[in-house]
Parts: structure tokens; C-alpha cells; sequence
């Protein structure tokens, strides 16, 4: 039976759904002027949360419900910067919305309820929670691409996202329906990750397990976005509202982590010589479709989509390590990934304007001449995705590198070197567009006189230079979660 | 008869129909003749659902899905006008390739699981009926202190559908004629009728002035 204990421990979680519920009401309920407000509400209730998750932090792992909510440092890290990007992505988004006059109450709850499925995602301990939490997430993030429907790319985007989502489902589904039938055949079938933990050793069908588990990784791919099921992200983060594609492109990854991490570790991680080799094979592939067909990309938001792509290639290195070192260079990463992506998108939100959204890489031509400082923010976002020390996706990169190593995967670490390297050509390119390009006639570039947006933006993009010189804190935390 | 093998008999009875209608939606050309096998689909499952003693969950099938759901689906299919022909474009073209892909893949399947795994299991006991119970029961208690946690979030989930439905769908759309009922109670008669009062003789009008012609 639940009790008061279990509450207590998921009581970040509980506050957020009644908060996204009050937010509901106050939404319908408002007067039409006050309703700006609630920007500013929905952002306290994410900081709230914050303080809320950091504050009940247990000292060593707890469940609740039967085990079927974890909360453990890795879930804390994930949910302070999960709610942490989040709440950025609302400053940023607040100017982009009222130009295209999508500011409604459904914007802010939608993302919330992302966010609760996100919380739900990294702290699930059963098969059960780690579905119902995707599909909390993915959900909302469908309903949030297809906001702007007064235009054709967005719902374009929506149906392709649906779609391949809802395939991506049913194939975990059909993975996890095959991993507990495995689990029943020898003894008592269950759906807790921890007694999956040690199903191998007892069942009778191992192949049966070894089937679902492919299906699984299917579906974590997915998720994560990496090729060869990484078809959904460019349609995705080219169409949908840019603001949803920053949190996409954010929040959405470290969940992805989340419940790679859940999955593969906490439930088959009896299993791990079986998939450190198809993470590493997928990890090749995202690197290459990534950083190659980048190149070729005239989108802005596009070449970042492929980016993410190759990011996600560099984060599943990390994973396929398959020890702790591992796991805490992945998240450590994925942390990383999630700032700077934030970052890179926050300038194109910065710069765009009614009719006009920002995304082609000619469009920032001269920017350096209109608006100096939103150039250097660009500077320093694409370096740092491009892995440029001092910055901190430098470091980031390192990290997966080494323990790629260490797990003698050195052929896997000369790859991602070599794509490093390719890599650098497109965000070199976006710079070059920046920097040394004139500006085309009647280009405006000028950004959002939003003091909030200006002021959060360079906060982001500052601290992927703080962050960089200064990484010791965040990375020890990191692996204090996973007891290094 | 011996009762198991009648069992036997009905699963694969209700199996291969379950296949063969899950087949004729995506194969038949009228979509409301699809949408109809859909029904047949789900009911047949239902009868494997209640073969494995689930009746509860064979029941709520029937009355939600194929009492609810699918007659909206089928009203909404009947007012849509969609282009038959042009649904159907490509799918014999690709017919081959797709056929393959899921024999192959069949092939694999069997091969990496065997056949050998499709044996008899003898599951647990069922928990119901450990607790003496009925399965609607067991169910309800179970739903409401072990599972409640992924129940509330189920919940959570139908409510976010709701406010996406709603976000998507309730939108003010410039140029649409439409009748606003809470404007037409309000109304003033005021507002719609004006009393003038006219002198009975018109008053001599002056006559209008043409207007200038813009000099060029």
C-alpha cells in the first residue's frame, strides 16, 4: 500500500501536476490583460521545483510505490537540468511567442507536463513507468510542435513526429512484452528493473530476452535520435515552433539518457557485453550521418538537428562504455549537450521576429556588424558544440572519449576523433557566415530588446566558458551519482 | 470433448481471425469496410482476452473501444471525403519490397527465438484466482494500491490529450461566419433598434459637390 513516505519522496513530481493544473485553471480563469503573467508564474513553479528536488535530495537511493520510482543522484542531476533548461527555454520563448501570437496557457502546461514526464522517465524502476513517462513526454512534445497551426511545416512536423513515435512506442512495447515474458519463463514474471537486473541468469529463454532487448535499444534510439532511426529530427526540429524544438533538443535529450540508463543498466545490465556492441554500432552511424550530412545543410535549424545527431553518437560512446566512469561521462555530456544546444537555439529565438524566423545560416549574414554581442554569443555556443577548448563541449568530448578507452574501444574513440574533426567544418562555416560575411541589404539582425531573454542568453552562453574552465565541480557530481 | 483442447481449438480459431481482420484493414480499399474489420479485430481479441481469463479487460475492449471509439471513428471516416485512389497510390507499387521485408523478418524472428520456445509454458498461477476473487476485482484492488502509481499517471496522460486536443483544435480563425449564442443573449434592443425621429417634410438637401478631378 502506498503511504505518506511514498509521497514525500515524489514530492517534486506531485507539485508539478498540481501546479500545471492550477496553471490550467488560472488560464481559463484570467482576465485577458493579466494573463502575461503567466510567463512569470509558470517560470517560478519550474524554479520551485528546483528547490524542491535539490532540497529533498535523499542520501542514498529510495523508492517508492514498490519500486517503481526511483530517486537516486543520477535521477536529481537529470531533473534539476532538465527543469533547469526548461525554464530557460520559457525566457527565451516569451518574444517568439508573442509575435506569432502562440502565448496561451496550454504552451506553458503542455511543457510542464513534458517535464513531469521527463521527472517520471529518469526515476522510473519499472518497465511501466518508463512508458507511461514517454508517452507523458512525447505526448506533449507532438501536441507542442503542432501549436502553430495557422502554418503547413508544423503540422507536417507533428504528423511525422506522431507517427514514427507511435511505431518507436509500439517497438519498445513489444521489447518490453518480450523481456517479461522472459522473465516469467523459469520464474515469477516481472516488470521491476532491479529484478530484471538478474533475469539472464534464471530464465529459460535467454533468446527471448536478447529479442526484446534489440527492441528496446530500437526504441531508445529513437528516442535519443540516433541514425539509423534519427529520420524523425530534421523534419522535426525544422518545423516545429522554434522554442519547442529548444526544448526538444534539451530537456527531451537528458530524458532520453535518462531512460537509456534505466533501461540498459538498472534492467539489462546482466546483458551489457550483449549491447555495448549495437550502442557502439549505433554510436558509428550517428557520428557519420551527423557530421556528414550536416555539411551540406542551409537550414540553421536543420544543421543543428544533424548535429544533435552526431551529439547523440558521441553520448551513446559514453554509454556503450558500460561502467560507471561511463555512464557519468554520458551524462555529463548529455548536461553539456542540453546548455549548449540551449544556447545555440536561444540566438536564432534572440534574432527572430514576426515573419521573419531566423533560420536559414545566409540570414545571420554581417551579423557581427549589427549586433556584436549576439554574435559572440553564436561564437562561443557553436565552438562549444563543436568541441573548441576551452569551452565546455571540449571537455565533454574528452570525457566520453576516455572511457571509451578505458572500456578498450579505442577503434570507437578514433572515430569519434576523426568525426570531430569533420565536424568542425559546418560550425566553422556558421562563424565564417557570422563574422566575415557582409550583411545582405536590408537585413535588420537585431536582437529582441527583451531584457530577460538578453540577460538569460548571455548568462547560457557564458557559462559554456565558465563551465569550461571550470568543469571540476559539475563533473565530480556527476560521478558522485553513479558512487565514483 | 476434452475442455483444453476445445481451448486449444478456439484460440486458434480467435488467432487467426484477430490476423487475418488486423490484415484486411490495412489491405481493403474502402476505408469503412477497414474501419468495420478494425471492430472485428478488436472483438476477436477480446474472445482471446477472455480464453486467457481476462474478462474485465475483454469486456471494457468491447464496450470502449468497439461501443465508443470505433462508431466515432466510423462516423468520422463517413464525413470525410477522402480520395481513395490516391491513399492507394504506391501500395501495390511497394507491395513486393514490403512483403519481403516482413517474410525476412518473420524468418528471422522464428529463427532467433525457435520454435522451440513456442511450446506449452506453464505460467504462475493466475492471481485472481490465488486470492479467491473475481478478476474485475483483483483487478480493481490491484489497480488501486499496486499499480496506482502508473494508474495516476495514466490519468495524467488523458488529461494532457485533452489539453492538446483542445490546443489544437479551439482556435479563433479570422473570416469564419459563425454565431456567437452568448453575444445573441446579451443584446440590447437598444443596439439593434434605433428610433429616429424625422421631420415629416424633408429638409431641402444641398446639392453634392463633384468631386475634384486630381490635376495631372
Amino acid at each position: 500500500m502506498p503511504n505518506l513516505n511514498d509521497i514525500l519522496i515524489m514530492l517534486p513530481e506531485l507539485y508539478l501536476v498540481v501546479a500545471a493544473c492550477l496553471l490550467l485553471l488560472l488560464d481559463a480563469f484570467m482576465a485577458l490583460k493579466e494573463r502575461p503573467w503567466l510567463h512569470w508564474i509558470s517560470i517560478a513553479v519550474l524554479l520551485v521545483a528546483i528547490y524542491l528536488v535539490i532540497v529533498g535530495q535523499p542520501a542514498q537511493s529510495v523508492t517508492a510505490f514498490g519500486g517503481m520510482f526511483v530517486r537516486d543522484g543520477v535521477s536529481e542531476i537529470l531533473k534539476v537540468f532538465a527543469l533547469l533548461t526548461t525554464a530557460i527555454v520559457f525566457v527565451y520563448a516569451r518574444p517568439y511567442l508573442i509575435d506569432r501570437k502562440l502565448v496561451t496557457g496550454e504552451f506553458y502546461t503542455l511543457m510542464i507536463f513534458a517535464v513531469i514526464g521527463i521527472m517520471l522517465l529518469v526515476s522510473a524502476g519499472s518497465l511501466i513507468t518508463v512508458y507511461l513517462g514517454l508517452e507523458l513526454l512525447s505526448l506533449s512534445s507532438y501536441a507542442l510542435v503542432a501549436l502553430n497551426r495557422d502554418a503547413k511545416l508544423p503540422s507536417e512536423a507533428a504528423i511525422k513526429y506522431f507517427v514514427l513515435g507511435a511505431l518507436a512506442s509500439g517497438m519498445l512495447l513489444y521489447g518490453m512484452s518480450m523481456v517479461y515474458g522472459a522473465s516469467g519463463m523459469g520464474g515469477t514474471p516481472t516488470l521491476d528493473l532491479a529484478q530484471l537486473h538478474h533475469v539472464s541468469s534464471y530464465t529459460t529463454a535467454p533468446k527471448l530476452l536478447l529479442f526484446g532487448l534489440i527492441f528496446m535499444i530500437v526504441g531508445i534510439g529513437f528516442k535519443l535520435g540516433a541514425a539509423p532511426f534519427h529520420m524523425w529530427i530534421p523534419d522535426v526540429y525544422q518545423g516545429a515552433p522554434t522554442p519547442v524544438t529548444t526544448f526538444i533538443a534539451s530537456g527531451s535529450k537528458l530524458a532520453a539518457f535518462g531512460m537509456a540508463y534505466r533501461l540498459l543498466d538498472a534492467g539489462m545490465g546482466d546483458l551489457s557485453h550483449q549491447w555495448q556492441l549495437m550502442l557502439a554500432v549505433l554510436a558509428v552511424l550517428s557520428l557519420a550521418i551527423g557530421n556528414l550530412v550536416a555539411i551540406v545543410q542551409t537550414n540553421l535549424k536543420r544543421l543543428l538537428a544533424y548535429s544533435t545527431i552526431s551529439h547523440m553518437g558521441y553520448l551513446l560512446l559514453g554509454l556503450s562504455a558500460a561502467s560507471p566512469e561511463g555512464y557519468a561521462a554520458a551524462m555529463f555530456y548529455a548536461i553539456c549537450y542540453a546548455l549548449m544546444s540551449v544556447a545555440a537555439f536561444g540566438v536564432i529565438l534572440a534574432l527572430a521576429r514576426s515573419g521573419f524566423e531566423c533560420e536559414e545560416i545566409s540570414d545571420l549574414k554581417g551579423l557581427n556588424q549589427k549586433s556584436p554581442w549576439m554574435a559572440f554569443l553564436m561564437l562561443l555556443a557553436m565552438f562549444s558544440l563543436a568541441g573548441v577548448p576551452p569551452l565546455f563541449g571540449f571537455w565533454a568530448k574528452v570525457l566520453v572519449l576516455e572511457s571509451a578507452i578505458h572500456a578498450n574501444m579505442l577503434w570507437l574513440a578514433i572515430v569519434g576523433v576523426v568525426f570531430a574533426i569533420i565536424g568542425l567544418y559546418y560550425y566553422l562555416h556558421v562563424i565564417k557566415v557570422v563574422y566575415f560575411d557582409k550583411p545582405a541589404e536590408g537585413s535588420v539582425l537585431a536582437a529582441k530588446p527583451d531584457i530577460s531573454l538578453r540577460v538569460v542568453l548571455s548568462l547560457n552562453a557564458l557559462a559554456l566558458l565558465a563551465l569550461g574552465l571550470y568543469w571540476g565541480p559539475l563533473l565530480s557530481w556527476c560521478r558522485s551519482a553513479f558512487g565514483l | 470433448m476434452n475442455p483444453q483442447l476445445f481451448q486449444l481449438i478456439c484460440f486458434y480459431g480467435f488467432g487467426f481471425i484477430t490476423v487475418v481482420a488486423a490484415l484486411s484493414v490495412i489491405t481493403l480499399k474502402n476505408t469503412v469496410h477497414a474501419v468495420l474489420s478494425l471492430v472485428l479485430t478488436f472483438f476477436s481479441m477480446a474472445c482471446l482476452w477472455m480464453l486467457a481469463d481476462a474478462e474485465f479487460l475483454a469486456l471494457a475492449l468491447i464496450v470502449v473501444y468497439v461501443g465508443a471509439v470505433m462508431v466515432l471513428f466510423l462516423f468520422v471516416v463517413m464525413m470525410l471525403d477522402i480520395d481513395q485512389e490516391k491513399i492507394r497510390e504506391g501500395f501495390v507499387k511497394f507491395l513486393p519490397i514490403g512483403l519481403i521485408v516482413a517474410v525476412a523478418m518473420l524468418v528471422e524472428m522464428l529463427g532467433l527465438i525457435g520454435v522451440k520456445a513456442m511450446h506449452a509454458q506453464v505460467m504462475g498461477p493466475d492471481p485472481a484466482a490465488a486470492a479467491g476473487v473475481s478478476n474485475t476485482a483483483w483487478l480493481g484492488q490491484a489497480l488501486y494500491t499496486k499499480y496506482l502509481l502508473p494508474f495516476e499517471v495514466a490519468a495524467l496522460i488523458l488529461t494532457v490529450g485533452v489539453v492538446a486536443a483542445v490546443a489544437l483544435t479551439l482556435r479563433q480563425r479570422v473570416g469564419v461566419r459563425h454565431e456567437s449564442a452568448n453575444e445573441q443573449v446579451r443584446v440590447n434592443p437598444r443596439d439593434r433598434i434605433r428610433i429616429v425621429k424625422m421631420d415629416a417634410v424633408r429638409p431641402a438637401q444641398p446639392t453634392p459637390v463633384p468631386p475634384q478631378e486630381p490635376s495631372s
